[in-house]
């Protein structure tokens, strides 16, 4: 077996990140195939390559459409084209419902926003969601599309917006949430376009012959995540990060005082991964002592004056709220994070599921395992994308809370879904995957008995 | 599973009763259901073992393959079954009432209303089981691509006549079902288990018998024990006391009754076939009928407890008053039949094996528009249903404490009263970075809020945003008053389609482009026979 490049010695993240977009732009440019594939990692730059390959595009006087899949992920696209080039006019296409962007777009005069395609004729770059493209009819199609996080959009929603354009650049995280429906859609398993799966299947199983790319360098993941997330997640695709072990660093101006929380917050800041382990047992998913531990954990955070060192300053900046974020498998579950949190006077934290969360960056996540307190493994919990997404926001750390037994709990429940014909099996499959992310956080593990 | 429906489980568990999970009827039921019971033979996939099959409870026509790896037999009872559904099915066919749909038009692009006709009731299918419901998808794959002498004269083995239609009318029943809150074919199971929660797993909620006994046990036993003696109870012989409710058969009655009865009916058959002469053959006429006749008497034996299980399910579900949308559902399964009606009258081809890639994409929509749908109705209906919704605070009770007059700041202000409100319920409003909406019946429609902040614990204030009439004042009637008690939801009344999809010839390139169009409409030919499909 060849070595994957990324392990090779000498390897030059910068050198090797640069190659790899300059071809994915060359084929976007002067390709002559209908369209160009990119995965890419959590953290790759995917958002600033397509920025830069839309703002290639147009100065070559293409106009371009471009496809999100929530109106935070276009609104953040617009802004960031209007920092990169504040003189490229630009229109966002928005709902028509009440609040439909980001109040920030009314400072940018080159953003003209509308409610109607026909407003925007002309402009270079239009962005929106694919839900709303979906109902823009009878225009003339543009030349060029660029579709974002193209893993998480679903074959259908493709199908409605694929007449718009001739050709497009298609950038996405194959490791990510798949697209799910809420009613079964086994019908139009292994039809190459069922509608449920992800919109990258379809395409590529009607046009095998389109040049697939890859960024191989995570700028977020620290050196102590990325071998892991790499090679849980993405076996087959390995990336590393493009910071070294040296060039992050956490720290903390009160000492601990000892106590499980802080524990567990100095493991992570050592090393990367801090595993908090509450004793097992089977509770409701919203798990009141997991979830106090977890609100204790983010208090000990902000408290504790947490300094991050990073590549992007020489000053260490300060752990505030809005760097923090928690993760959690269920809505409910971070309803009751929010509600614990309040109960200890934090504000600012990002509490959400790992859909809401997919795209986002911070410097230290806090996750409540999706199989913590179960007494089964279903498809859901079991689900790579979910585990992953929780496993690869952080710049700096991730602590994860967990009932003790989860180890065993995945032994009696092997995964049974059927296997179904002409469905690409993938892998890692979410057992093994979240066996080797539990196997790396048993190392980093500070045992609690909350109320002791 | 809801914590609402975990704690009914667990009730039924400690008490030996079911527990009721809702306190109306989530799905229409027809006043003259036809109920089929199928039998398939074992290790042999679309071959039919027999069926009951019927509209009066008390008369089922029974029907049975006496050999069922002959092909004509087979046939000879599809034929029969044909008989039996098809004018059930057409019955409802001429009773319509004139009716609007919104259409495209052809010329103009525009949507227009058309006058169409609906027809004023529907035939409903009921089966016993959900492997039943399967069933019927596979009768209707096996039988829809088949070919009568009048369509094909050249056909090497041509179906009696209705097959083919039979074969349609089962497919479309079969894809219907696949529609949450349809109710043109159901099965028992599904029926009863939407209404009762058991003391066993949901696994086990699938044995018609079982899921029966819990619900409904024999006078002085509890559930528990009923289910148990109707899930493994054997007689002296080895046979089931409840023998499964179809498709499939007990293996014990294959080996032991079934196997050597239909033996002996091949062995009969051989020995009139190879009669000498007129009196021999009487005699072995006489013994051929006694051979079929006890193959009829055991497969009535096995189906006749699942065919009176069907009917006591329905009289069971039918007990409880019928949910007010599920009659406006049940419309929609009017409009349903009524389309597939017009598509067999207008004489067009066969359902497509696999469906085209525009075809897919427009049925998962509509199925996640139905479920959203379904999902908002059954807990309008339904206080049980509701009260599961607000345990997981996507629903409050609440009673309003202040109203509070205000517009909008606009040029010609619109009423945005404020609303204050105190609840008991944990509603999952604000935290995230969303305006989150909540909604409330009025009328016969809904009226929309927006959360604007919790005042207190418990204590939250709303913004209403509609449904307050044009002037600059709120019509009467519009806004809540002091002391009114309101459910708000966080989920919307009712549900919008997406956006259109291109037609299947405009499929784009990323999905394989337009479907090629077939020369002599080759995608309705049956499957190639093959050498492995003769005896």
């Amino acid at each position: 077996m060849t070595r994957p490049p990324a392990d090779r010695p000498g390897f030059d993240p910068g050198a090797e990140a640069a190659r790899a977009t300059a071809g994915i732009l060359h084929d976007t440019l002067h390709g002559t195939h209908r369209g160009v594939v990119v995965d890419s990692p959590p953290g790759a730059g995917k958002s600033t390559l397509v920025v830069r390959a839309a703002l290639e595009l147009a100065s070559a006087g293409r106009p371009l459409m471009v496809v999100a899949q929530t109106n935070a992920q276009v609104d953040d696209l617009v802004l960031r084209l209007a920092e990169k080039q504040p003189d490229l006019p630009v229109g966002r296409l928005h709902s028509s419902e009440s609040d439909p962007y980001d109040k920030a777009l009314d400072d940018l005069p080159q953003v003209r926003k509308s409610a109607k395609a026909a407003d925007l004729a002309g402009i270079d770059v239009v962005l929106s969601t694919a839900a709303k493209w979906a109902h823009v009819k009878g225009v003339e199609p543009w030349r060029h599309a660029i579709v974002d996080e193209a893993y998480q959009m679903r074959s259908d929603s493709l199908l409605a917006v694929a007449s718009l354009f001739e050709q497009a650049l298609f950038v996405g995280d194959p490791g990510q949430l798949d697209p799910f429906s809420i009613v079964g859609a086994d019908q139009w398993a292994g039809l190459s376009y069922d509608p449920s799966a992800s919109a990258v299947s379809t395409l590529l199983a009607h046009n095998p012959q389109l040049p697939q790319h890859r960024l191989p360098v995570s700028w977020r993941l620290p050196a102590s995540a990325a071998p892991l997330v790499s090679d849980a997640f993405y076996p087959y695709t390995p990336f590393r990060s493009g910071t070294g072990p040296e060039d992050r660093r956490l720290s903390f101006g009160v000492p601990s005082s000892g106590s499980a929380p802080d524990r567990v917050i100095d493991e992570a800041a050592e090393s990367g991964w801090g595993l908090l382990e509450l004793p097992a047992r089977h509770t409701p998913r919203t798990d009141p002592e997991a979830v106090g531990a977890l609100a204790q954990v983010v208090r000990r955070l902000l408290d504790r004056g947490g300094a991050a060192l990073s590549e992007r300053s020489p000053d260490p900046t300060p752990l505030t709220a809005d760097r923090v974020a928690v993760g959690t498998a269920h809505r409910d579950q971070a309803a009751a994070v929010r509600a614990a949190l309040a109960a200890l006077g934090v504000t600012g934290v990002a509490v959400d599921t790992a859909n809401r969360l997919q795209g986002r960056e911070f410097d230290v996540t806090v996750v409540l395992h999706p199989l913590s307190g179960r007494p089964d493994a279903t498809a859901f919990h079991l689900e790579t994308g979910r585990l992953c997404v929780l496993a690869s926001r952080h710049r700096h750390a991730c602590i994860v809370i967990c009932r003790e037994g989860v180890t065993g709990l995945l032994d009696e429940h092997p995964s049974t879904e059927p296997v179904q014909l002409g469905v690409t099996v993938k892998f890692p499959d979410g057992w093994e995957a979240n066996h080797s992310v539990l196997a790396h956080l048993a190392e980093h593990r500070v045992r609690w008995v909350p109320g002791r | 599973m809801s914590l609402i429906n975990t704690l009914a489980r667990l009730e039924a568990t400690r008490s030996g009763h079911a527990q009721p999970l809702a306190t109306t009827r989530h799905r229409h039921l027809s006043d003259r259901p036809l109920v089929l019971v199928p039998l398939t033979t074992a290790g042999e996939a679309g071959a039919p073992l027999g069926a009951l099959v019927g509209t009066d409870r008390e008369a089922p026509r029974l029907l049975v393959v006496p050999q069922p790896r002959d092909r004509d037999l087979r046939f000879a009872f599809l034929a029969d079954l044909a008989e039996t559904v098809l004018p059930h099915l057409d019955s409802y066919a001429d009773d319509t009432e004139p009716a609007e749909r919104n259409e495209t038009d052809p010329e103009t692009g525009k949507r227009v209303k058309v006058e169409v006709e609906l027809c004023r009731d529907a035939p409903q299918l009921i089966v016993p089981s959900r492997s039943g419901i399967d069933y019927v998808r596979l009768l209707g794959r096996s039988m829809r691509f088949r070919r009568t002498a009048e369509q094909d004269p050249d056909a090497p083995y041509p179906a009696p006549p209705h097959i083919p239609l039979l074969g349609r009318w089962l497919t479309h029943y079969g894809e219907r079902v696949r529609t949450p809150g349809a109710a043109l074919l159901l099965c028992a199971t599904d029926l009863l288990s939407r209404h009762w929660a058991t003391g066993q797993s949901s696994l086990e909620d699938l044995h018609l018998g079982a899921l029966l006994a819990w619900i409904d046990p024999p006078e002085g036993e509890s559930g528990a024990e009923a289910a148990r003696r109707a899930e493994t109870g054997r007689d002296a012989r080895g046979q089931l006391l409840c023998p499964p409710a179809g498709p499939a058969t007990d293996p014990a009655f294959d080996n032991a009754l079934l196997a050597p009865a239909i033996d002996a009916y091949d062995l009969a058959r051989k020995n009139f076939a190879g009669a000498e002469d007129g009196g021999s053959a009487d005699a072995r006429l006489g013994e051929l009928a006694a051979a079929e006749r006890h193959v009829r008497d055991l497969l009535s034996a096995q189906l006749l407890p699942a065919w009176h299980a069907t009917w006591r399910a329905l009289d069971l579900v039918r007990a409880l008053p019928e949910g007010p949308r599920a009659a406006e559902r049940w419309t929609r399964d009017r409009w349903s039949y009524t389309g597939h009606r017009d598509r067999v009258r207008a004489g067009e081809p066969p359902q497509p094996r696999r469906d085209s890639a525009v075809g897919a994409a427009q049925k998962l929509a509509s199925r996640e528009t139905e479920q959203a749908r379904l999902e908002a109705q059954e807990a309008l209906d339904d206080p049980l249903v509701m009260a599961a919704r607000r345990l997981t605070g996507e629903a409050f009770t609440s009673e309003v404490t202040g109203v509070e007059p205000a517009w909008t700041e606009t040029k010609r202000p619109t009423p945005r009263p404020l609303v204050t409100v105190r609840t008991a319920d944990l509603p999952q409003l604000g935290g995230g970075d969303e305006q989150v909406k909540v909604y409330r019946s009025l009328d016969g429609g809904s009226q929309s809020a927006e959360f604007v902040r919790w005042e207190a614990a418990g204590v939250l204030t709303l913004r209403l945003l509609n449904a307050m009439g044009r002037a600059k004042d709120p019509a009467p009637g519009t806004v809540p008053e002091v002391g009114d008690r309101i459910c708000w939801t966080l989920f919307p009344h009712e549900q919008r389609g997406g956006a259109k999809l291109p037609d299947p010839e405009d499929t784009p390139w990323t999905h394989g482009g337009p479907p090629a169009v077939d020369g002599d409409d080759a995608h309705e030919r049956p499957d190639p026979i093959t050498p492995d499909d003769l005896l």
